[in-house]
């Protein structure tokens, strides 16, 4: 009987490659993915994991690993192969997750995800491919490139005291805590090459039972960035690579590691609601009404004129009135004096965008603002403005009322309640459709456990509400 | 795989001359030196590497070095393969 030993865990075409040779590799003659492609295929054949599998492909030379690999395949940005490996490890908790990366993939752009996610110990097989050089772009220098050797961007060899020492991805994992598996194997002889193939093994297998985070980083010939013939690039690996990099198990705690389980992640809104302390009765379910209107209202001025404030109030008074709305504030570093603004929209429906680009009210506190925004106010809009601001060219086709709010504001017996005095201004001229009664209970929430305070804001918010009904701006 | 893989005695490598970009690392790792590469070009425009015909032990040094997926299978006889 007959047996045949052949590629497996890999597409037999490469219908995604497109052009004319679809049932050959992307790669250049006798350069190593194509070996670990194998190797990581025949593995997931042999343990049944091909229908639980996602590669990851990286930015690099493997950008087109998803061309082969017969599994899930899923090709993300430069160096985000952790970030978007612990997505996927963590939204589908069987999933056998494959991050497949170089060495400018993982080691530079990509090293802080790459500690962050092993440092949690998230579910991913890595497979690290460490030729000391930059594939893809044309072999300039990798963080991994040796001392001495000779890229297009160290065209001297690599000199530590410019550009650092090569960067020991194996060891430098090996400092966390929470890796299960971490190995550094190389293709340089047989021998060597069997090793490999138990290492990478291993890896996924620890991936089939859940037991978290392998690292292997595979050392590997680039006869062509090298400039080398393969014999040559492999020798390079031999000799030199592997001098500067050690092969071996740098740990492996496979076999007392259990399965990791996390607690589920439970976003249902009685229990966000009990861990954020919200009062379910004040922050109702909004009431789906696609017929109502959606507004958009921005706010603006400078830090401390309560801008942010009174976007919350019209925000909380919308919410416990059954709308769909959003809060989003915009401010600068400083915690006084800089400039601030926030968008709230109210809507019938979900809030798309909480951004705020046309506005359908504009309330302007301070003259910059006010300058800033007027352009951005929709045809037949409402402009509300501190009329401490003093003379304004009002744009064409926009409705503008200068509003006293600081004599409001002081008559009402609260100098600082400017902001609350607009937010008055608003219950009578904004068309919001939001009860009078509404906007007393969120002033009364928002200054909760200040009496005096919420007294003095509901008489400037009734005060500058009578102001505004009899304006007609 | 290609015909010039059929009537040999098993075990033995069954290398597919298109699929072959000669980078010769089948040759390097073939402890019995059966393994060659031709003189000819393939479609693609590469020399290929072609078994001698006799010799192989079924050791599968050349799959495993071989980066091309579709490039080489060896055949072997089940009895005997692990």
């Amino acid at each position: 009987m007959e047996k045949v030993i052949q590629t497996r865990g890999l597409y037999k075409t490469f219908p995604r490659k497109g052009g004319s040779a679809q049932t050959a590799t992307h790669y250049c003659p006798g350069c190593e993915h194509g070996v670990l492609h194998k190797l990581i295929g025949e593995a997931l054949a042999d343990l049944g994991l091909q229908d639980r599998t996602v590669v990851i492909s990286p930015v690099g030379c493997s950008v087109f690993a998803y061309y082969y690999f017969d599994t899930g395949n899923i090709q993300v940005a430069h160096g985000r192969a952790a970030a978007v490996g612990t997505g996927i490890s963590r939204t589908k908790n069987d999933a056998v997750v494959i991050s497949y990366q170089g060495d400018g993939d993982l080691a530079s752009i990509g090293l802080n995800e790459t500690l962050q996610a092993a440092n949690r110990g998230e579910k991913i097989a890595v497979f690290f491919v460490n030729n000391t050089v930059y594939g893809m772009t044309g072999g300039q220098m990798a963080p991994t490139t040796l001392v001495g050797e000779k890229t297009e961007t160290s065209p001297e060899g690599r000199d530590p005291l410019q550009a650092g020492y090569p960067l020991h991805m194996a060891e430098l994992i090996s400092q966390l805590k929470a890796p299960v598996y971490i190995a550094r194997v190389s293709f340089s002889n047989m021998a060597k090459l069997r090793q490999a193939r138990q290492a990478i093994r291993k890896a996924l297998e620890i991936q089939r039972d859940g037991k978290g985070y392998a690292f292997v980083e595979v050392l590997m010939a680039c006869p062509t960035n090298q400039k080398m013939n393969v014999e040559a690039a492999i020798r390079f690996v031999s000799e030199q690579m592997e001098a500067e990099y050690p092969l071996g198990v740098l740990r492996d705690r496979s076999g007392e590691a259990k399965t990791l389980v996390r607690a589920e992640s439970d976003y249902r809104k009685e229990t966000l609601d009990r861990l954020l302390h919200l009062d379910t009765d004040r922050a109702p379910d909004a009431k789906l009404d696609p017929s109502a209107r959606t507004v958009s209202v921005k706010m603006a001025g400078f830090g401390g004129q309560g801008v942010l404030s009174m976007g919350v109030i019209l925000a909380r008074t919308a919410c416990a009135a059954g709308k769909f709305v959003s809060w989003y504030p915009s401010y600068g570093p400083e915690q006084r004096g800089g400039t601030a603004n926030c968008g709230v929209v109210i809507s019938g429906q979900p809030v798309g965008s909480p951004v705020v680009a046309e506005a359908d009210v504009l309330v302007a506190m301070n003259r910059p603002s006010l300058e800033k925004f007027a352009g951005e106010v929709k045809p037949g809009g409402l402009l509300i403005y501190n009329a401490a601001i003093g003379e304004f060219a009002a744009p064409a086709g926009v409705r503008v009322l200068a509003v006293p709010a600081q004599e409001l504001a002081k008559q009402g017996g609260s100098p600082r309640a400017s902001n609350t005095a607009m937010v008055g201004v608003l219950a009578a001229l904004g068309g919001f459709g939001l009860p009078d009664a509404v906007y007393r209970e969120a002033i009364a929430t928002h200054f909760s456990g200040k009496e005096s305070v919420v007294k003095q804001n509901e008489a400037v918010f009734e005060l500058a509400r009578q102001w505004g009904a009899k304006q007609k701006p | 795989m290609s015909e010039q893989a059929s009537g040999f005695k098993l075990p033995y490598p069954a290398i597919d001359p298109l699929e072959c970009k000669a980078c010769g690392r089948c040759i390097a790792a073939c402890p019995k030196k059966v393994i060659r590469m031709g003189q000819k070009l393939n479609a693609r425009g590469y020399t290929f590497a072609e078994y001698l015909g006799e010799g192989c032990i079924g050791c599968l040094n050349c799959f495993y070095v071989c980066p091309e997926p579709n490039a080489i299978a060896v055949h072997v006889d089940a009895k005997e393969a692990r």
